[in-house]
């Protein structure tokens, strides 16, 4: 059985300007031990994602309209708070965007990294703080004895989110829900901190959603991948076949906006247009007024479904556009002056 | 921490000074004397008494001559009431003041603090908007109407407690009430304000996800940050009760030294006058060196700066 | 310090075209504009603030033109007449010498709005030239001007305002600016920070590069920019100021019979308000209705001018 089976999960916010469906019917598994990457711009529903698992969604005015996220054998999302609460900081825990403003800054290290620990087992304060100062020195924290002591700023970004990982595992969970946990920090801090959750979870045999813009952070730590867009997926399947097979429009879009995979000396691949607004119907393909495309089909009816590829690599199957055609003929066209003014630039 | 007290001492020693040399000259160049009256002193007599209160002497010299006497703890003759030093008047009238005043900081913090509370946490329910809507009654309802609307409806037509007066403990709850309900309005707004912000912060989300309950959420997590503005707002609160105080101990007949500053003010009784003024500016300034120690200790933030 | 001698040495060159000025200027005005329509769509949403601005022009105008319509004298008295309690020739009732208590509800009004508004006024004319400079000029000089309101800030200062009515008299004009005088320090620190993050901007920098002088860029190019939270604090000052007059009026310290304020009303009110309760409730009703609506009113402005501070 599945550690985590989410099936048809929708999620929306009911504002002044009208219903927001942030999560519009998404439907994933994860196995113990297993890392899962979700990828989408800003706005395509990926962190309230997983906000929704953990039911940490502000109600009003967000509201988890239907589906299930069977967790070990029990639906999250009918659990009582009591319940609920059990579960978070347990056997699930989270990881945040910004450690600047995850921690309280009004709280000892020592305190807030024990207070899981304390809330979850009938361990006693001094087992607990010996715990805690083992746990920030397996994340890589020098002299843990005394930083244990300190408070949030009176550490660096890349500190707090050693920190915050290590309060995170230090109930050792069955997963660990990490939300762009790399994007607030220096690009020098990133490559360690995903490392250091690698380790953990090779020793913890930790389950981890890592939700990220970051298509290169996915491929290098990754074994299964969801691509979002609009509040749906548009692509899911193992890393190996979103990355060396990618089928949907969005997602061979997005692989050619990696920097490093694109030609020295060229402008950088940007996908044009906005994000989908998703206070409004969309018919047909959400990607359908960005995808670069031939265009085969006035965009009609309702959102495409996930079709299965084979060996459980599914995508969109949009049937607007011609994807079969080469990516290259997408590329954007450049004259040779607009290149020689980049340079100098 | 030593040295963040000693230095904010030490301003405030500097601080009182200031009040007292500028007190003293707007007191001496005031027109008049506080020796002349209705009645007809002949010129002998009147310089007589003005040469017994050392006002024949240059006004520095007098100043020199004050500031000596204050700082050994005398603050002089009365200039009105004759045979009684100011230090008597003081002494006399001080703790009664002083009683009032500590009730009406209880009824204030104690009331507005855990309303502003509830109100926060209870965000947007009917026990956010009754006690907002009430407490935005209480700031426009200043002392000077709160109390005798208070008198008119529990002195004289309810007819639950005395109006005027200062004898039992009965005597105490209206007048700490008038006082201290405007402040508790106040305290309400502030540290609903305070606690919100803190309610909306990220690490508070970090602490549901780790599975705190909302109790310890609200107690140990926003709390203390949720306080800083209610405790700051202590020292204006503090200044705010003492002059609320003059118009109380008018309104209540009680006797405090609110009424004796007042009327020492009205009648020119000099040395009175700077004795209350001082007393009052040295209870403000401790209060804000409170407020100051307070502050540092919630907010480790601030240590180090 | 150093770039402003820089430019204080360019400003003796020849003026460059004011082409540029004008046209920065007009850029600001129309933003400015469209800033000022937002903010009053979105005052125009809050009914609370927007029933609070009609219920206070409603009562100015009862008490500035009220008057005029009314047969009675506000300081004739009826000796004969006495206290007697609301009727129909004297809706609020007359006071221990037999004046209508309407009237002198009205002319109190008068004299507690016209101190609210000049001493607001006085209070904010210090308050933004001195924020503004302490903002404008930065470093030791502004830490430390705001360190020495950080010190006022501490001080008995209604003690203050007690000694300087009785020491140079009771008058009209020294409740204004007595008052003013102390009211000020919110509004300097608003206009500080304000002015702390415009100058930074570039149009500053251009009016700088154009050679105009520091007190035309203070007063022409920064000020108006702060204009926003300054009318609110303005708005919430005015309470303020009117609650500080009644006060001393109530002391008998502030306005001086025969003229009357609100605070001069509620005083006799509460001293009659065994026998005649009328004149309490009526000036006290007034005064209190005033303040509840300026303070909505400052709340709404507030965030209706400044949507990132209204978080809910």
């Amino acid at each position: 059985m599945a550690l985590l089976e989410v099936s048809d999960l929708r999620t929306s916010f009911h504002t002044r300007g009208g219903v927001v469906r942030a999560v519009d019917g998404v439907s994933f598994t994860l196995d113990k031990g297993e890392t899962l990457g979700i990828v989408g711009e800003s706005g395509s529903g990926k962190s309230v994602t997983c906000y929704s698992l953990m039911k940490l969604i502000p109600e009003p005015p967000g509201r988890i309209e239907s589906g299930t996220a069977f967790f070990d054998g029990q639906d999250l999302l009918q659990m009582s708070p009591k319940q609920l609460r059990k579960i978070r900081g347990n056997r699930i825990s989270m990881i945040f965007q910004d450690p600047m403003t995850s921690l309280n800054p009004y709280l000892r290290i020592s305190t807030q990294l024990i207070e899981a620990l304390r809330i979850h087992t009938n361990i006693d304060k001094k087992a607990a703080l010996k715990k805690a100062i083992e746990a920030l020195e397996e994340v890589g924290i020098p002299g843990a004895a005394q930083r244990v002591n300190q408070y949030p700023h009176e550490f660096s970004g890349g500190m707090r989110q050693r920190v915050m990982i290590a309060m995170a595992l230090i109930t050792e969970p069955d997963l660990l829900i990490a939300d762009e946990p790399t994007t607030a920090l220096d690009v020098t801090v990133q490559a360690q901190i995903l490392d250091i959750i690698k380790e953990r979870q090779n020793r913890l045999g930790t389950a981890v959603i890592l939700v990220t813009h970051d298509l290169g952070v996915v491929a290098g730590t990754c074994d299964k991948v969801n691509v979002m867009y609009g509040g749906k997926l548009m692509e899911s399947g193992t890393a190996e076949q979103v990355f060396y097979n990618a089928i949907h429009p969005y997602t061979r879009s997005l692989q050619k906006t990696i920097p490093s995979l694109q030609a020295k000396g060229e402008n950088l691949y940007t996908i044009a247009g906005l994000p989908p607004d998703v206070s409004k119907p969309i018919h047909g393909c959400a990607f359908y007024p960005r995808c670069p495309y031939p265009k085969t089909g006035a965009p009609e009816g309702d959102r495409p479904q996930l079709v299965d590829a084979g060996d459980g690599h599914c995508f969109a199957d949009c049937r607007f556009c011609d994807s079969s055609a080469p990516i290259e003929t997408v590329l954007p066209q450049k004259d040779a002056g607009d290149l020689a003014g980049e340079e100098l630039a | 921490m030593l040295r963040f007290i000693a230095t904010r001492l030490l301003q405030g020693v500097l601080v009182l000074l200031a009040i007292y040399a500028v007190t003293f000259f707007l007191v001496a160049a005031t027109p008049g004397s506080p020796f002349s009256s209705e009645r007809a002193i002949s010129p002998e007599i009147l310089a007589q008494i003005e040469s017994f209160y050392g006002y024949d002497k240059p006004v520095t010299e007098r100043f020199v001559t004050s500031i000596t006497n204050v700082l050994h703890g005398e603050f002089g003759p009365s200039a009105v009431y004759a045979n009684r030093t100011v230090t008597q008047i003081i002494g006399a009238s001080f703790p009664v003041s002083a009683k009032l005043g500590l009730f009406a900081l209880a009824v204030a913090l104690g009331i507005g603090i855990p309303v502003g509370i509830l109100a926060a946490v209870r965000q947007n329910s009917w026990l956010d908007y009754l006690p907002m809507s009430i407490s935005m009654g209480g700031i426009c309802l200043p002392t000077f109407v709160m109390g005798p609307l208070l008198v008119l409806i529990f002195g004289l037509i309810l007819e639950w407690l005395p109006v005027a007066g200062w004898f039992g403990w009965e005597y105490t709850i209206l007048p700490s009430l008038t006082l201290g309900l405007y402040y508790a309005a106040y305290f309400a707004r502030l540290t609903r304000g305070g606690m919100l912000e803190m309610l909306n912060q990220d690490w508070v989300r970090t602490a549901r996800a780790k599975g705190v309950p909302e109790r310890t959420i609200i107690w140990k997590h926003c709390l203390k940050g949720g306080l800083i503005p209610a405790i700051t707002f202590l020292g204006p609160a503090l200044a705010g009760i003492i002059s609320g105080s003059f118009v109380v101990e008018t309104i209540f007949q009680i006797p405090g030294l609110g009424q004796w500053f007042v009327k020492g003010a009205l009648n020119r009784d000099d040395f009175l006058i700077l004795g209350c003024t001082v007393l009052f500016a040295a209870l403000i300034v401790v209060m804000n060196l409170i407020v100051d120690i307070v502050q540092v200790a919630l907010n480790p933030r601030l240590k180090y700066e | 310090m150093s770039d402003h001698s820089e430019t204080a040495v360019l400003a003796d060159e020849p003026v460059p075209p004011p082409t540029e000025a004008s046209e920065i200027a007009a850029e600001e005005l129309e933003e400015g504009s469209s800033l000022w329509r937002d903010a009053w769509q979105r005052l125009r949403r809050n009914k609370l603030a927007l029933a609070s601005l009609f219920i206070f022009l409603a009562i100015c105008l009862f008490c500035v033109a009220g008057p005029w319509f009314s047969p009675y004298n506000a300081d004739a008295q009826d000796l004969f007449l006495g206290a007697v309690g609301p009727s129909w020739a004297h809706p609020f009732g007359t006071d221990t010498l037999g004046r209508d208590l309407m009237v002198r509800v009205m002319e109190g009004g008068r004299i507690s709005l016209l101190v609210g508004l000049v001493a607001t006024m006085v209070a904010l004319l210090i308050g933004v030239m001195y924020g503004a400079v302490a903002g404008y000029l930065g470093g030791k000089v502004d830490s430390a001007m705001m360190r020495f309101v950080d010190l006022l800030y501490a001080l008995p200062f209604t003690i203050f305002v007690i000694l300087l009515m009785v020491a140079f008299g009771r008058s009209l004009w020294l409740i204004f600016v007595a008052i003013g005088a102390i009211e000020w320090l919110t509004t300097a620190r608003i206009v500080r920070s304000g002015v702390l993050g415009l100058k930074k901007q570039e149009f500053v920098e251009a009016a700088n590069s154009l050679g105009f002088s520091h007190m035309r860029i203070i007063v022409r190019h920064l000020i108006p920019n702060v204009l926003g939270p300054v009318i609110v604090v303005a708005t919430l000052t005015v309470p303020a100021v009117m609650l500080l007059e009644a006060f001393l009026s109530f002391l008998g310290l502030g306005v001086q019979p025969p003229d009357a304020s609100w605070g001069v009303l509620i005083n006799e009110g509460q001293q009659n308000m065994e026998i005649f309760p009328w004149m309490l409730i009526f000036p006290a009703f007034f005064f209190a209705l005033t303040l509840f609506c300026l303070n909505f009113l400052g709340d709404g402005l507030r965030d209706a001018l400044d949507p990132k501070s209204a978080k809910d």
